[in-house]
């Protein structure tokens, strides 16, 4: 299981996922009309860039925006999650030696492993708050549908197998197994599910931003972060 | 009965068809019809397929339902927080649903579909500017209002006011020469005070063109004599088109996009027939939206832009404030406590943030302007954006939905609120006939004219 898994399994879903965003990138940027959208992405590209990168940029930092400052709490819930969530899977040293063994390389940096604790701490926790508010809230609650739940789960059982085999709490070779087994699972489901918006956030917020950007008052030189 | 003698999936452009349907009283056969009538599902979701293309189904598919823009629309909040009024479940169970089942809805989901489109979003955008994806919802429900809108499940009023622009290429039953009639009268009524005032009409290569909301003309004829009066104090070279004047489109909010493209390209021919060097429309939010934002694109204008440059009206007065044209008297500057409206449609959704701020500040005696909480490009619709105010159907929900910004004014214990939009200034005189909050309101022109220094030369003779 755990040759198949580090093996086959591992190369197929970092394929899937790679190829799949590739696919689905192309897809996103190709499907945008100048005319359906009403917004004139060729005429004005300079405008465009600027207008995409700000909107990217200023929602990638906490409380960059007046949307991050007006829910303080979920913010930090939201940026606690994804902290980890990002850095984690690129830059743990186990991680980092994996890729190293099957890719021949490895990325950056390494995480030390006190900041790597942390950061999964953070996340995890964080990861309860948003079930919480998912499970309290009446405006979230009313959103929510199964997929979400499913979403969820995903997301969350890498960092709780993962916890397990760090801490080797019971067998850890068995936590280690299912932690590759669900990290699969999310390069997996990525391409296919809500998930895609580890890269379409990307692609919505540039879009958002170029709209403004061009057509809605980003020639009036204000600098509004939308 | 699959299609109504009234409510039918076909535009009305004759002037008999908006006289028959304006005959039946506050739309009661009409609604009554609409309760039976069909819904073309191939032609829905041909349609779907053709023009919903990666960015909106990209964003139905990626809002990650956390609700974080519940709190940024107006109508959550003034409906007690209801989660229905949440903009992600709004447009989730109205467009969302109508992709999922690929456009198999019945008469009552298009029903509520209405309701939801019309009723609970006035497309004000706030809601795309807290999404962390960058969803906007204000453009979706455009977009629904449109598929809306083809299969005939359009409020009353907006399918006349559609059809309006069809037959009139106005948003109202007014001809070019009852236009060009009535600024003439005003103009005269104004002479005596303003000697030499006129107004040019179809002047080539002038510097201006102007271009005003057909409720002026219609009901507050005073407006266009205000225009008049400081185009002349400014010694602005400027005209008015005979054909083409009018700035607003009662088709934009009814999602009528072929009459979108009708009256458009009325005001586009107008540029190019008369040359001018800027266009500058009326004291309107809507208006400017359509004509400048996003008119060139439904014209088919791959620039995006008109064919000249256009300009809302607080940007012209900015500027001849600024450059001194107009000259205000400090004695006569506002001596009370007083807010601004910022409209979504040019603030938020074209820049204009400091723009009215700049003319506060020749206006307003230092100390007495009180910004409302929160403002600029993150402020409420005023309540009746989108056709809302203009719908008798949904009148009790447009009611509600005043509240915010009726807490917003009181916040602010403003006495006045300034309100260079025809529907803000619409919406803010209902709240106070509604909640009687003891205020006043006004466009920018009468309050200037009020204040002006008027050059020597330009003075009525001494008797």
């Amino acid at each position: 299981m755990y040759t198949l898994l580090t093996g086959p399994v591992f190369y197929i879903a970092l394929g899937v996922c790679i190829i799949g965003m590739i696919v689905r990138f192309y897809q996103y940027f190709n499907g945008l009309s100048w005319q359906l959208d009403r917004v004139a992405y060729k005429e004005y590209p300079a405008m465009g860039f600027r207008g995409a990168v700000r909107s990217i940029y200023k929602w990638l930092i906490p409380y960059g925006t007046y949307g991050w400052r007006a829910q303080p709490v979920m913010a930090a819930a939201f940026f606690g999650f994804h902290l980890g969530a990002v850095l984690l899977p690129l830059f743990l040293i186990g991680h980092n030696v994996f890729l190293k063994e099957k890719l021949g390389f490895s990325l950056f940096f390494n995480l030390s492993t006190p900041v790597a604790d942390y950061l999964t701490w953070i996340a995890v926790i964080s990861l309860f708050f948003l079930i919480l508010r998912r499970l309290v809230l009446p405006e979230v609650r009313i959103l929510t549908d199964r997929k979400d739940w499913g979403i969820l789960l995903i997301s969350m059982a890498p960092f709780i197998t993962g916890m397990l085999a760090r801490y080797q709490v019971g067998d850890y070779s068995f936590w280690l197994t299912a932690h590759i087994l669900t990290g699969e699972i999310v390069l997996f489901a990525i391409p296919f599910t809500k998930l895609s918006h580890v890269f379409l956030f990307f692609a919505s917020r540039a879009q958002l931003g170029m709209d403004f950007g061009i057509k809605r008052g980003g020639l009036k030189g204000n600098k509004m972060a939308w | 009965m699959p299609e109504g003698t009234l409510c039918n999936k076909k535009p009305v452009d004759t002037a008999e068809g908006i006289t028959t349907l304006l005959a039946d009283q506050s739309g009661k056969t009409y609604y009554e019809e609409m309760k039976s009538l069909e819904i073309d599902s191939d032609l829905l979701w041909k349609t779907i397929q053709n023009t919903c293309k990666t960015r909106i189904r990209t964003w139905l598919e990626i809002c990650a339902h956390c609700g974080m823009c519940a709190d940024s629309c107006f109508l959550y909040l003034a409906n007690d927080r209801d989660p229905k009024q949440v903009p992600a479940y709004k447009i989730q169970s109205t467009l969302g649903e109508i992709i999922k089942r690929k456009g198999k809805v019945d008469n009552k989901f298009m029903l509520h579909a209405m309701e939801v489109a019309w009723a609970q979003c006035t497309c004000c955008n706030r809601c795309g500017t807290y999404c962390p994806h960058g969803i906007d919802t204000g453009i979706m429900f455009g977009y629904l209002r449109g598929l809306l809108y083809q299969q005939g499940f359009v409020p009353w009023e907006m399918k006349i006011g559609a059809g309006m622009h069809r037959v009139y290429n106005a948003q109202m039953d007014i001809t070019s020469e009852d236009y060009i009639d009535t600024f003439e009268w005003m103009v005269e009524e104004y002479e005596e005070d303003y000697p030499g005032l006129t107004v040019p009409v179809d002047v080539e290569d002038a510097d201006i063109m102007y271009t005003v909301n057909a409720r002026e003309a219609k009901h507050y004829p005073e407006d266009l004599a205000e225009a008049a009066i400081l185009y002349h104090i400014a010694g602005e070279s400027w005209t008015v088109p005979s054909k083409g004047w009018e700035l607003t489109s009662l088709a934009m909010f009814a999602g009528d996009w072929a009459a979108c493209k009708m009256q458009v390209e009325s005001v586009y021919d107008a540029m190019e027939r008369l040359r001018p060097k800027r266009m500058i429309g009326t004291e309107c939010g809507h208006a400017h939206r359509a004509t400048v934002v996003e008119g060139p694109y439904w014209a088919g204008r791959k620039s995006g832009r008109p064919p000249v440059e256009s300009i809302h009206y607080i940007e012209w007065l900015a500027e001849a404030l600024r450059t001194g044209k107009l000259k205000i008297d400090p004695a006569k500057r506002i001596k009370e406590p007083v807010t601004l409206q910022d409209s979504c449609n040019y603030v938020r959704n074209h820049g204009l943030r400091e723009t009215a701020r700049e003319i506060i500040s020749y206006i307003v005696e230092p100390g007495y302007f009180i910004e409302m909480s929160p403002n600029k490009e993150h402020n409420f619709c005023c309540g009746g954006g989108g056709g809302f105010n203009g719908i008798g159907y949904f009148r009790k929900q447009r009611n509600v939905g005043l509240k915010v910004k009726r807490d917003q004014i009181l916040a602010t214990g403003a006495k006045l609120v300034i309100s260079p939009c025809h529907n803000c200034w619409d919406a803010i005189r209902d709240l106070e006939e509604v909640f009687e909050i003891g205020i006043k309101w006004s466009f920018l022109k009468p309050l200037i004219i009020k204040m002006l220094i008027i050059p020597e030369h330009l003075r009525p003779e001494e008797e």
